[in-house]
């Protein structure tokens, strides 16, 4: 909703006739506005130019390896892998978690007390740093019960494991996910759900046939957001994959849960590092990789932004 | 569509069954989040009792003790779990402090830039662009600090004199509260303006009007009536964005300095310059003390205090936003 001073357009008043402080003000939010932008500029230039100088192909395709050279270490595709092995799984855990959840808030809800308790811990997930969750992690999944879900060996249980890392970080993407898809819901005017009851849908139909595929943009925004916070998470990589620079599968099980099963490495942990106050100490390495994952974030921005455009071309719902 | 009836009127999608259903899933969430809060707790247990309220007080060095507790783990002799926390404490208050001042200050403008004064061209770029910087990873931000930032600090900020004056003390090398509390700034000013331009951009367009109709200006209309009005907004934000600056590792884990020192402000302006260690990056480079259990039971009490103090201030937060939503401004 735009402010409606701004509305009528000629009739806005100039800063000429306000007393000086005020004049001081407005310029005050200027700098700070052109401040935003020009940090914004110098992050995006200077990662790009360093990027640029220092990211080889062969970065993307070569794992890392020991070297007394940041030209002998390799690159840093294991990373890049874990990366997007850690942002499927973990999404495709939160978003069904997460639209079930703001279905049940929005459409049940009852009873009410649940409803509050429900939103609160929402609220409170959303909060909670993810150094905790992921010391947290470290006891569920270091309990033997969990031990098919990461390495063990003679009954102690490792508990890091690509298994581990992604749980953690579906929570981290949760409340996005049920925040986005709230809002998609209560969006959609009440005389939408009466007329499908009208024709006799139940309300668990409704919702399948109608009230989820009119939110799909909603979904999809909150998809992407909690992807942008997932494949930006360092603490919970750091503490719950396993402080390693490559894939470190499991000898006994078949194909892809030897790898799941395994310790690993993503984008974040590289970064982390490689940067001079981590182990590896090759800032170039380091630049190369974050300029790779700022891109992946501006992509999905982008993302973010069309879904966004395109929601509002088709048009909003007339109440 | 017909071959479909059967299935949506069936038992298998029946109402009371997806409730029922639905239900189950959000109290397993909310068990999660109990369960949580139960664990930290309990093995923190051992690090609370042993200190009592002397583990938030000074008291020796806290990286020896720290030490020391993790080598009474491996010796298998006694426990050790003498622990002070307060530099830790007070790291966190003064970087956490710091940035959500300069933070608020600069995020209030912000937000009143975009909804009232700037031209339209102008907030089209803000807006993605406080986006964009909401959604830098922290540890691109963590890279960029200690390549530049820190080093620039070092080189061109510290005099000489300065770094002799406190030599025996500690040496400053850059790592400092000030790079600290600059790039936390940087993380949490553009979740504030987002929450403020939400908050502004719902005050009742009357109200504003009313008072331009009194021939005050749009400047004083803005900040009087208009801000005033999104005053639970501010609040919420303001909080949440404590929250999350309070839990903030792996960016402070790189450019806070990483010694358990108590900046002294007694020091004079010389202590912007000083390193420290917040307790949230604490738990980040002791990670792989877990394994000794009087060095677990310490990172467990340091994230139960984290889990309190951002759980607090994120209700603190949703609150204030419920608030908003009676006055009818939501």
């Amino acid at each position: 909703m735009e402010l409606s001073l701004k509305a009528p357009k000629q009739a806005v008043e100039g800063s000429a006739t306000w007393a000086l402080s005020d004049r001081i003000g407005l310029v005050v939010c200027w700098a700070l506005g052109l401040l935003f932008c020009a940090v914004a500029v110098a992050i995006v230039a200077f990662l790009f130019v360093k990027g640029v100088s220092y990211l080889e192909l062969s970065m993307l395709t070569t794992p890392a390896s020991a070297g007394f050279s940041q030209a002998e270490s390799g690159g840093f595709s294991d990373a890049l892998f874990g990366t997007m092995i850690v942002a499927v799984m973990a999404i495709s855990l939160a978003l069904p978690t997460g639209v079930a959840t703001a279905i049940w808030l929005v459409e049940y809800g009852r009873p009410a007390a649940l409803a509050r308790i429900t939103e609160s811990t929402i609220e409170a997930i959303a909060g909670i740093p993810s150094i905790v969750l992921a010391l947290f992690g470290t006891v569920i999944f270091s309990n033997t019960a969990l031990g098919f879900l990461s390495r063990s060996s003679e009954g102690v249980v490792f508990g890091r494991s690509f298994f581990a890392a992604s749980a953690m970080l579906s929570l981290v993407a949760l409340p996005l996910v049920v925040a986005s898809t709230r809002e998609g819901l209560n969006s959609i005017p009440r005389h939408v759900r009466e007329a499908s009851y009208a024709v006799g849908k139940t309300k668990a139909a409704t919702v399948r046939r109608i009230l989820l595929p009119t939110s799909r943009p909603q979904v999809a925004t909150g998809a992407m957001l909690g992807l942008g916070r997932i494949i930006g998470d360092t603490a919970i990589i750091i503490v719950l994959l396993g402080a390693t620079q490559n894939f470190a599968p499991v000898e006994e099980a078949p194909f892809p849960l030897d790898y799941l099963r395994g310790a690993g490495t993503t984008l974040t942990n590289f970064v982390y590092e490689a940067s001079p106050t981590g182990n590896l100490n090759q800032p170039e390495k380091a630049y190369a990789a974050a300029f790779v994952l700022l891109l992946m974030v501006l992509a999905l921005n982008a993302a973010v932004d069309l879904v966004h455009r395109r929601a509002r071309k088709v048009g909003t719902w007339s109440h | 569509m017909n071959e479909e009836f059967p299935q949506e009127y069936g038992p298998r999608w029946s109402d009371q069954r997806v409730e029922r259903m639905l239900g189950v899933l959000v109290c397993a969430v909310v068990g999660l989040l109990l369960a949580m809060i139960a664990t930290v707790f309990v093995r923190a247990w051992p690090s609370f009792s042993h200190n009592g309220l002397a583990w938030f007080g000074p008291g020796g060095a806290v990286d020896e003790q720290l030490n020391a507790i993790f080598l009474s783990g491996q010796s298998g002799a006694e426990y050790v779990y003498t622990f002070h926390g307060w530099p830790l404490i007070w790291s966190t208050i003064l970087i956490t402090g710091g940035s959500v001042l300069i933070a608020l200050f600069s995020a209030l403008f912000v937000a009143v830039f975009i909804v009232e004064f700037a031209p339209e061209w102008m907030s089209n770029i803000l807006q993605p662009v406080v986006r964009f910087l909401a959604s830098v990873p922290s540890v691109i931000y963590g890279l960029l600090g200690v390549l530049v930032l820190v080093p620039f600090i070092g080189n061109h900020l510290i005099s000489e004199e300065q770094k002799s004056s406190v030599a025996g003390v500690i040496s400053l090398t850059g790592y400092s509260l000030l790079a600290a509390v600059l790039v936390l700034t940087l993380m949490i000013a553009p979740l504030m303006v987002s929450i403020f331009t939400d908050g502004l951009r719902s005050v009742k367009p009357g109200w504003l009007e009313g008072s331009l109709a009194l021939g005050v200006n749009r400047w004083r209309t803005t900040w009087k009536i208009g801000v005033r009005a999104a005053r639970p907004a501010i609040v919420a934000g303001t909080v949440l964005a404590t929250a999350r600056a309070i839990g903030e590792a792996v960016m402070l884990a790189m450019i806070s300095g990483s010694v358990g020192f108590a900046p002294n402000p007694a020091d004079g302006l010389i202590f912007i310059y000083e390193p420290s260690r917040p307790l949230a990056p604490t738990i980040v480079k002791n990670i792989d003390q877990l394994s000794s259990p009087p060095a677990n039971a310490t990172l467990f009490a340091i994230a139960a205090i984290l889990l309190l103090s951002a759980t607090l201030f994120s209700l603190t937060g949703y609150l204030a936003r419920r608030s908003m939503a009676k006055y009818g401004a939501a």
